[in-house]
């Protein structure tokens, strides 16, 4: 499979480089995409077979930092000034847990605050934010030595911006693979 | 003149600015005395200089206290050379100066010594002579010491000139923002770095002798901890043997101990706690399973100040050492954060949030008139300056989606609320904290 797709990779690129003038002229209207290309042409099933392979799909090494973010999710967030763990977020932490145990996983749990608040108070809300996550997944059989905890507080944000939008997504925690 | 006229308009402007705020913010209104400060005098090429030097830089300290209106030298009619003889005192009335300053400098090998007296023009006499033994080099120092003598006669406050202020220098983006230790003068003169920015840096607080710094610090990567700062060495120790996280340090008035948050990983939460530096043991201050944070010592070392969620909202506690006594002070609507108590032991500072805004403000230490002096989409983080009369703070501006804006600067203002100025650095800036008087 990975072979095939190194090879679609290959051809999709000796292709064009053999017929860049032609393609130009002929499918300018397809936005970089090769579909409008002739149908009857070769080019055409080679390079619809290259849009249609997954990118990293089986390039993700299981177990690894980009599995989890991939296949379930890094982070939950959380409300302004809160540490609690809503649905959402424990049904995600709930399949990290699964995760965690099918790689036997050590992790480490950040948490973040919005910048709303002070330095100092909101290096303890994260931290408190961390804590919830790792009490919730001892809780459903992880051993406590498996995770460690660090807060950030509002010192690194996911998303720059002092809007409602930016906010939202840097009250969260961050589960990262040792 | 001119100068005197700039200075009303700028009064002006201040209070219109007041006008729309939301919570009231209080503002003195101060009228700054005349000043004449001569050119200390010398008769020696190779130190005229610092005559010069020395005047300039006791009028920019009294400029900036908002308390004193340094004349314009070029309406002096007495000489620098004839004053050092002694003031005619009808030259100095006639240019509307209550107060004048004169010095002398004279070089003995490699020392100078510099002689300063200070005089009440209307009454015609003189207030303090004084005179200093140093060498070349320290002639800034000097200055200060000067200054915090004219200020202290003068309005019978302590100095607070001679000191110095450590903060967290701030660049890149932010969410990726460099963040390196930075020492200055409170003029910001003799600017240095003290981190080289490759870990982050938080919170920076002085030692009562100055000379340590007690900070947190993430050149642990994953186990941010409170580190002291040797500026002498340059050497930086771990503060304690703690598994969890700790911060929000700040050390006792004797210097002995410290106090900061510790977040037991068996527990997950932020209690605050004091540790002996001589004999490393810790004790639990704070019992509950709320964020118990930003403790700062009275200055009799007697009790601490603190900020808690404790009763679902963000306020402000007093304790005795023992933690039996805790009490809240804070009253009103908003959440409060970061409380400072003053040297002279009178006020609570603290940052407030109320309404989408952010305020310093000021308390008496039962939590009663509380007053905001300043106002902004974000500042935070208050320190005092020795003598109790100004403070400091930061001011982050917003940040749009694109990732501009969000610049922090340092900002001081007069404890009533008036005269707030930026104070210029070379970086962003943020987390400043004021030394005690150096001398």
């Amino acid at each position: 499979m990975f072979y095939k797709f190194l090879l679609s990779i290959f051809l999709a690129a000796f292709i064009s480089a053999c017929s860049t003038t032609p393609k130009d002229t002929a499918g300018s209207s397809g936005s970089g995409s090769s579909s409008s290309s002739d149908p009857a042409s070769g080019d055409s099933d080679i390079l619809a077979d290259l849009e249609n392979t997954e990118l990293g799909g089986p390039n993700i090494e299981p177990g690894s930092q980009e599995d989890l973010v991939v296949n379930v999710g890094d982070r939950v967030f959380f409300g302004y000034d809160s540490s609690e763990l809503d649905s959402d977020a424990k049904e995600l932490l709930q399949d990290q847990v699964a995760w965690i145990k099918q790689h036997n996983a050590s992790i480490t749990i950040e948490g973040h605050c919005d910048e709303r608040g002070t330095r100092e108070y909101n290096l303890a809300l994260g931290e408190k934010r961390a804590q919830a996550v790792k009490n919730y997944m001892t809780s459903l059989g992880i051993s406590s030595s498996q995770i460690s905890t660090i807060s950030f507080g509002k010192e690194r944000p996911a998303v720059v911006g002092s809007n409602d939008g930016a906010w939202s997504q840097n009250r969260r925690s961050v589960t990262t693979v040792n | 003149m001119r100068k005197f006229l700039f200075f009303f308009i700028t009064i002006i402007f201040l209070n219109n600015k007041v006008l729309s705020l939301d919570l009231t913010i209080t503002q003195g209104s101060i009228k700054p005395t005349p000043i004449a400060i001569s050119n200390f005098f010398s008769s020696n090429d190779s130190t005229f200089r610092i005559g010069k030097d020395i005047s300039m830089v006791i009028s920019d300290n009294l400029e900036r206290s908002g308390l004193f209106l340094p004349i314009d030298q070029k309406a002096f009619i007495q000489s620098s050379k004839s004053l050092a003889q002694g003031p005619r005192f009808e030259d100095w009335k006639v240019i509307k100066s209550q107060h004048l300053v004169s010095g002398k400098i004279n070089k003995k090998g490699d020392k100078i010594s510099v002689e300063f007296r200070l005089y009440d023009v209307f009454a015609q006499k003189e207030l303090i002579g004084k005179k200093y033994e140093t060498t070349e080099k320290n002639w800034r120092r000097v200055s200060h010491i000067i200054s915090d003598a004219i200020f202290s006669r003068l309005t019978g406050d302590s100095g607070y000139f001679d000191t110095r202020i450590v903060y967290v220098a701030e660049t890149g983006p932010k969410d990726n923002k460099q963040k390196r230790l930075a020492i200055m003068d409170q003029d910001q003169a003799n600017h240095r770095f003290l981190t080289d920015g490759s870990y982050l840096v938080l919170t920076p607080r002085f030692s009562p002798n100055s000379q340590k710094i007690t900070y947190m610090s993430y050149i642990k990567r994953n186990n941010p901890r409170v580190f002291i700062f040797d500026i002498e060495t340059g050497r930086q120790e771990i503060v304690g043997d703690f598994p969890g996280m700790t911060f929000a340090p700040r050390f006792s008035p004797d210097g002995k101990k410290i106090v900061m948050s510790y977040a037991d990983p068996k527990i997950g939460n932020s209690e605050i706690y004091i540790l002996d530096l001589a004999t490393r043991i810790s004790k639990r201050i704070t019992n509950s399973s709320a964020i118990d944070v930003s403790a700062s010592f009275s200055p009799d070392g007697k009790q601490i100040v603190f900020n808690s969620d404790r009763s679902g909202r963000r306020h402000l506690y007093i304790t005795s050492l023992d933690g039996e006594k805790i009490k809240r002070i804070s009253r009103e609507a908003g959440s409060y954060y970061t409380p400072v108590w003053s040297p002279r032991g009178d006020f609570i500072a603290f940052t407030k949030q109320e309404g989408g805004q952010f305020y310093i403000g000021v308390m008496e230490v039962d939590g009663s008139n509380e007053r905001m002096i300043a106002k902004s989409f974000h500042v935070e983080g208050p320190t005092w300056s020795p003598n109790g009369r100004y403070l400091m703070y930061f001011k982050e501006e917003r940040t749009a989606e694109d990732g501009s804006g969000g610049e922090s600067s340092l900002y001081s203002i007069d404890l009533t609320g008036y005269n707030e100025r930026k104070i210029i650095t070379p970086l962003g800036g943020s987390d400043p904290a004021w030394s005690p008087l150096l001398h």
